[in-house]
């Protein structure tokens, strides 16, 4: 739960790289002088980034020193958005969207897919560290129900098959091109397309 | 202003209020449980929901301003409604355990499902548990019981200023807390317990101790510092069972410190409850005829300049004028009420009080603390000063040690040295002062009670005349005066005020000491005094009159056992130079009695004819010698003059504050185990030094 | 049905370049200077005029909230925030607009930016959107590097900074109040109201919200006349709209078609039918998640705006059609959401927090039909408890799905507690 730190082992200290110290420093000036707080979302998703994919407290601690925050506002904040993870999670991060859209279009057997083909269920890492299998809400690609994320990116319109294919491939050391994955053109109609009949790039011009 | 219709009732209410605070004006209560008047507006309850004309759903009248024109309806179905569906929802996840909850009989959730909850309860799922949080010595946790109000998370940011508390998750997951274990390291938590509604936080040390119906209630003055904190002293039988703050707008607000709230268990500890003579080098108990017969046997041919009286911290003024007379009635000039040997001049009353007063912070505009660590000397001072920071457009500079005030503020150095600097004009801030409208200046007694104290004080007296910080007479339209004196001593102001200061050729504390070791002061009456080195008191015959077994009372050759503040009816002059009037709560322990009458007794065995013989005579002695004690609760401007020596060499050594340890300044506090454990979790475990970092 | 010339997202699919010059190609950054020329008053008044109502789900007119914003200079910075945060269940349609015509959006933010003399201009996204975010930054910098957003934007003298930030993952923040917080760098918990944005917004600052889509039309209203836009649709319900069609659809896509259009065409013509046939619909929740679903027999008739859904006790909301056949487990579909409400309840406000899991839990009962059925109209009280009675809007969405179930599908809620009922006693007898 998030009343409190993970139990996981928690690193001494954390400091960002100087690479993403500059990072730090140039998503901080979009705000205005004294409004620095603001930067508090792009930089726990920096330390994230950085420290392999969790929030340890060191982290957070360090990004309220840049921020000049207390300590407490910070983790008032991590504890709050789902996309940090408080616990260590593995290389790939599965997040199988599970919300009515998805339901609907058979997530169920995506989501069992899953866990049949990583031998592992929801909130559960694989022993090798290799992947962490989460359910998720609804991720705002309702058309290409369902669909997974992993890591950063979207897998959509999936079934079992698809779902295992994909992680079967992550597997195999390959990265399966993220998207539509019955290769249809993003959000259109699969077939053809009942708009935007006329040659590309028509309309407005 | 803008007038408007609480349930069918037209009022007039002053332009930026709330419609709850115009309801309340309107004589309608708005139950209510986020809101506090003293916090920020959360909201987050939506228990002060009532029906506005025009909007098709209900407001939460903490929030909403009111307006010209408004027509609020706190008692119709869509109010009565809304109030008893939030009742509701507080109620299904909060815990059946009133019989084993401390907050139960003071309970605000326990009140208002009374008023308006259903009798059953609808929801039939499993509620939720939260696990309990641990704050450290004071505060305890029950955290299935909060009701995410976040008065607490309010307070600690807000009024403490000490951002340790907040919710974290989300949700019904949203737990209040520090996240990481932490105890509240702010000398004003126990305040959070007043606040939580509910019994999410209580007081650890009164835990299942007693219950509010079986308490008697007090209404007293606090002691444990000189702010003169009103108070409630809650007792049972013969028991100090807790002590609450009481509203006080002019000192206390409705806070209190740590200190005040907690040191109470140290009434029960080391108490002195008979009288003890010294026999063969031992103390033994003995009878009132048997001490006072050892004290007059002591005096016997003794000079009035070999006899001399200290008087300690937390003294009653009645008691001190009862000593003073004695005093005079044998001849001796040597009596002093600094203990500290602060070089204050009982001469002019202006240069030892707090005149800008404590309410009268939020006038200034700039602040100088001189000496002083206000966190740690009078919290409540302190947490005046952060509110008028919070306030905006306050600057505070600081002289002395540099330390976590819990607001920002310009160091401008640790001592003397940056004083005379100021003092000149050759400081930047000293432009800082020049714009300032209202000016103040806080001298601390760590600034003071040092060898140069007189030159300081005449320094500080110097700058506030130069800085425009005193100007116009006394209740005159534009006056001011931002000079003051912050007290340590409870005792101090009342002390000054009757002249409990060497009279001519009289010797103060360092020369009663000085005397005592060189064997010309042969008696020292000690009231209630253990802030001295009583290793230098030398073969002299020591008399201690006071409350605890603390050092004062370990050296006495006779012992006479007074009362503690919450045992008589005693009159303190807080360090605004406020008198007040504390009352007794319960009966001093034992043999033990009220100090001036102890004096008085004496007085007569000793063969002087008794000047008083009731408390009303002894206040009218008090009004004889100085006019303001007939003014009691109010502050009575002083008229400024001359004090302390501006010629004199300020030394540049840093100033330090007196108050190490906030918890511990008196010996009520040091026989507290509540303080002893505040001690060890919060001035020794944090700064997780060794004994060598002094 | 809408013609492909009064479509104002012309690479809807990202079927063309969606970069700088693809982007010109089809139009946008032309003349944008002259346009900013025409001045603020011109601006709103065309905006007005289009009947351009907000398109992020609670349909307030667009014009009027601009004109909230203060006129003469106050002394303190104007902000334009465009909420990019888009996660209503149902939803994905300014993710295209993100991604597929990154300079359409843009050019609509400094010309709103203009209009409410917003000198700094930030897009909030989603956290997850990351191949979004991307394509918005790329797009960004390409503007600054044109010139057409920073300093003397397009060259027309007005000084505009445009902003990405992300999110981490909050379906509150989509509510304009807690976007704020949270792009002030707080927990995303709405603030109250009043004050209102237009007065104190963001950093105290007088501040509009707007909705991607809405900001992304401003070009196309303003280079073809407020009258265009007003033309297409019906009175008050205007313009075209991006519409997702999700669920038991043969060929679920997002589209951009005219507001008012029936939903059986909608449905029909784009998404390739209902699974099965249009006899095999069982529901449609015609606007997103928040909005009550609604029954085949209104589904046959009603139009797709937000006049026509109101008057059927619904909404357009987001324009998300999630559409069910008759294999769909209702009360499950619905309690699913109930699920993703409790997740998503910030926890601020007593009625969402402890109403949000109440009503899910009791709606689990339900799918298993274990309850009694008096529980049906308990629940029914208890989201009317929860409706009307929180700081914001997440109460009353959590409320609406359970109340469109109860309103339109009891028999079928009363027929699982029967049959629960009737297997136990069975079970009981054997």
């Amino acid at each position: 739960m998030t009343s409190k730190p993970a139990k996981a082992v928690q690193p001494k200290s954390f400091a960002f790289t100087a690479e993403n110290l500059a990072r730090a420093q140039k998503i901080i000036a979009r705000y205005p002088q004294g409004r620095q707080a603001s930067a508090v979302l792009p930089l726990l998703d920096l330390a994230q980034r950085q420290a392999g994919g969790w929030l340890p407290l060191a982290a957070m601690d360090h990004v309220a020193g840049i921020l000049d925050m207390a300590s407490i506002r910070v983790y008032e904040v991590a504890t709050f958005y789902s996309m940090f993870n408080l616990d260590p999670v593995g290389r790939y991060l599965v997040q199988v969207c599970t919300t009515t859209p998805c339901w609907l279009c058979g997530s169920e057997a995506v989501a069992k897919a899953c866990e049949d083909t990583l031998g592992i269920r929801f909130g559960e890492t694989t022993p090798d560290g290799v992947f962490t299998l989460k359910e998720v809400e609804c991720l705002g690609a309702c058309v290409n129900a369902p669909m997974v994320q992993i890591n950063d990116d979207y897998y959509e319109d999936l079934d079992a098959d698809r779902a295992r294919a994909v992680l079967q491939a992550l597997k195999a050391g390959t990265k399966p091109k993220p998207g539509s994955q019955t290769g249809r053109q993003t959000s259109a109609p699969a077939g053809a397309r009942t708009t935007l009949t006329a040659a590309k790039g028509a309309g407005g011009s | 202003m803008p007038k408007l219709v609480v349930d069918g009732r037209e009022i007039e209410v002053p332009a930026g209020v709330t419609v709850l605070q115009a309801c309340e004006a309107a004589g309608v209560e708005v139950p209510r449980f986020c809101y506090h008047e003293r916090l920020s507006i959360a909201g987050n309850c939506r228990m002060c929901l009532v029906e506005m004309e025009k909007s098709p759903k209900p407001i939460a009248s903490c929030a909403m301003p009111a307006a010209d024109g408004m027509v609020i309806r706190t008692d119709s179905p869509m109010a009565k409604k809304a109030r008893k569906g939030v009742m509701e929802f507080l109620l299904i996840n909060h815990p059946l355990d009133c019989p084993i909850c401390d907050q139960g009989g003071e309970c605000d959730l326990q009140d208002q499902a009374m008023a308006y909850g259903f009798d059953r309860s609808r929801y039939i799922e499993n509620k939720r548990a939260v696990e309990d949080k641990e704050f450290g010595p004071l505060v305890k946790t029950s955290m299935t019981r909060c009701i995410h109000c976040t008065r607490c998370i309010r307070f600690a940011t807000e009024v403490a200023g000490v951002e340790d508390l907040g919710a974290t998750g989300r949700g019904e997951h949203m737990e209040v807390g520090t996240y990481v274990e932490k105890a509240l390291a702010s000398e004003m938590s126990g305040n959070i317990i007043d606040l939580c509604p509910v019994g999410a936080l209580t007081s650890k040390p009164y835990a299942f101790t007693a219950r509010p119906w079986e308490l008697r209630k007090t209404e007293s003055v606090d002691v444990m510092d000189a702010v003169g904190s009103n108070i409630r002293i809650d007792a049972r039988g013969n028991e100090v069972m807790r002590v609450l703050p009481r509203l006080n707008e002019d000192i206390n607000e409705e806070w209190i410190s740590d200190k005040t709230r907690f040191a109470c268990d140290g009434l029960k500890r080391q108490r002195l409850d008979r009288p003890y003579v010294r026999r063969g080098g031992k103390l033994v108990e003995a009878t009132w005829p048997e001490a006072f017969g050892a004290i007059a046997e002591a005096m016997k041919g003794k000079s009035g300049e070999s006899i001399a009286a200290i008087v300690g911290d937390q003294c009653d003024a009645e008691s001190m004028v009862a000593l003073k007379d004695l005093v005079a009635q044998l001849d001796s000039p040597n009596i002093d009420c600094r203990q500290d040997r602060a070089k204050l001049d009982a001469s002019c009353r202006a240069g030892y009080v707090f005149n800008t007063t404590i309410a009268g912070i939020e006038a200034a505009d700039v602040a100088l603390l001189i000496g002083t660590d206000p966190r740690r000397e009078a919290a409540i001072v302190n947490t005046r000063l952060r509110k008028r920071h919070r306030m905006g457009g306050f600057a505070v500079g600081v002289i002395g040690p540099h330390i976590d005030l819990t607001y920002k503020y310009d160091y401008l150095g640790g001592g003397g040295q940056t004083l005379v600097e100021l003092a000149n004009g050759r400081h930047a801030f000293a432009e800082r002062l020049k714009a300032a409208k209202r000016p103040m200046l806080i001298l601390g007694q760590g600034a003071l009670a040092r060898p140069d104290g007189a030159a300081v004080l005449g320094v500080a007296r110097k700058l506030a005349e130069s800085f425009g910080m005193v100007r116009g007479a006394d209740h005159a339209a534009g006056a001011w005066n931002g000079f003051n004196v912050l007290h340590t001593a409870a005792a101090r102001v009342g002390g000054l005020d009757l002249g409990l200061v060497p009279g001519p050729k009289g010797r103060d504390v360092a020369g009663i000491l000085d005397g005592a070791e060189a064997g010309d002061i042969k008696v020292v009456f000690l009231l209630a005094a253990d802030e001295i080195n009583t290793k230098r008191l030398g073969e002299a015959f020591v008399i201690y009159q006071g409350h605890h077994g603390d050092s004062g009372a370990q050296r006495a050759d006779v012992i006479l056992p007074g009362a503690a503040y919450t045992e008589k009816n005693g009159t303190y002059v807080n360090t605004e130079g406020r008198v007040q009037h504390g009352y007794a709560a319960i009966s001093p322990p034992g043999d033990a009695r009220e100090d001036w009458k102890i004096l008085r007794a004496l007085s007569e065995r000793l063969g002087f004819k008794p000047a008083y013989n009731s408390l009303k005579q002894v206040r009218a002695r008090l009004i004889e010698i100085s006019p303001t004690f007939g003014r009691p609760d109010a502050i009575v401007p002083s008229a400024w003059g001359q004090f302390g020596q501006a010629q004199s060499p300020v030394q540049p050594q840093p100033f330090l504050s007196p108050v190490v340890n906030f918890y511990m300044t008196d010996p009520i506090g040091r026989a507290s185990v509540t303080m002893a454990k505040c001690t060890q979790a919060f001035v020794l475990k944090p700064a997780g030094k060794t004994g060598t970092d002094g | 049905m809408l013609r492909d010339s009064d479509r104002v997202f012309t690479n809807l699919y990202g079927q063309a370049d969606w970069r700088l010059n693809g982007a010109r190609a089809r139009g946008d950054w032309d003349g944008t200077k002259d346009l900013i020329a025409k001045g603020r008053d011109w601006m709103v008044e065309q905006v007005k005029a289009s009947g351009l109502r907000g398109r992020g789900g609670a349909g307030f007119p667009t014009g009027l909230k601009w004109t909230f914003m203060p006129k003469q200079p106050t002394g303190r910075p104007h902000y334009l925030v465009v909420n990019a945060d888009e996660g209503e269940p149902g939803t994905c349609k300014d993710r295209d607009i993100l991604r597929h015509d990154p300079h359409k959006f843009l050019e609509g933010c400094l010309l709103a930016s203009f209009a409410m003399g917003a000198g700094t201009c930030y897009i909030y996204i989603r956290g997850e959107f990351y191949a979004e975010a991307s394509n918005m930054q790329v797009a960004i910098d390409e503007a600054y590097a044109a010139g057409l957003i920073g300093k003397n934007a397009c060259g027309s003298g007005f000084d505009c900074d445009i902003h990405l930030h992300r999110g981490a993952g909050a379906y509150i923040c989509g509510e304009e109040m807690a976007l704020i917080e949270s792009l002030e760098g707080k927990k995303g918990q709405p603030r109250l109201k009043p004050p209102f944005p237009a007065a104190m917004g963001l950093y105290g600052c007088p501040t509009t919200v707007n909705n991607v889509e809405t900001i992304a039309v401003v070009p196309a209203i303003l280079r073809r006349g407020g009258a265009w836009f007003a033309g297409i649709g019906r009175p008050k319900n205007s313009g075209t709209k991006i519409f997702c069609i999700s669920g038991h659809v043969n060929k679920p896509c997002n589209v951009e078609e005219e507001m008012g259009i029936p939903m059986r065409e909608l449905i029909d013509r784009h998404a390739g039918g209902v699974r099965g046939g249009w006899d095999n619909l069982l529901a449609v929740i015609p606007g997103g998640s928040s909005v009550p679903v609604l029954p085949k027999s209104i589904c046959d008739t009603v139009l797709m705006d937000f006049d026509a859904l109101r008057d059927v006790q619904s909404g357009l909301g987001t324009a998300a059609v999630i559409v069910m056949d008759k294999s769909t487990d209702i009360v499950r579909a619905i309690a699913r959401l109930s699920k993703f409400y409790k997740h998503e309840s910030c926890g601020q406000c007593t009625p969402c927090r402890e109403g949000t899991g109440w009503m899910w839990r009791v709606m689990e009962r339900l799918v298993r039909g274990d309850a009694r059925i008096d529980e049906i109209g308990a629940l029914e009280e208890v989201t009317r408890q929860v409706e009307g009675h929180t700081i914001c809007a997440l109460g009353d969405a959590a409320a609406w799905p359970i109340q469109g179930l109860i309103r339109h599908f009891r028999p079928e809620l009363e027929r699982r507690i029967h049959a629960r009922a009737a297997a136990g006693a069975a079970r009981a007898a054997e």
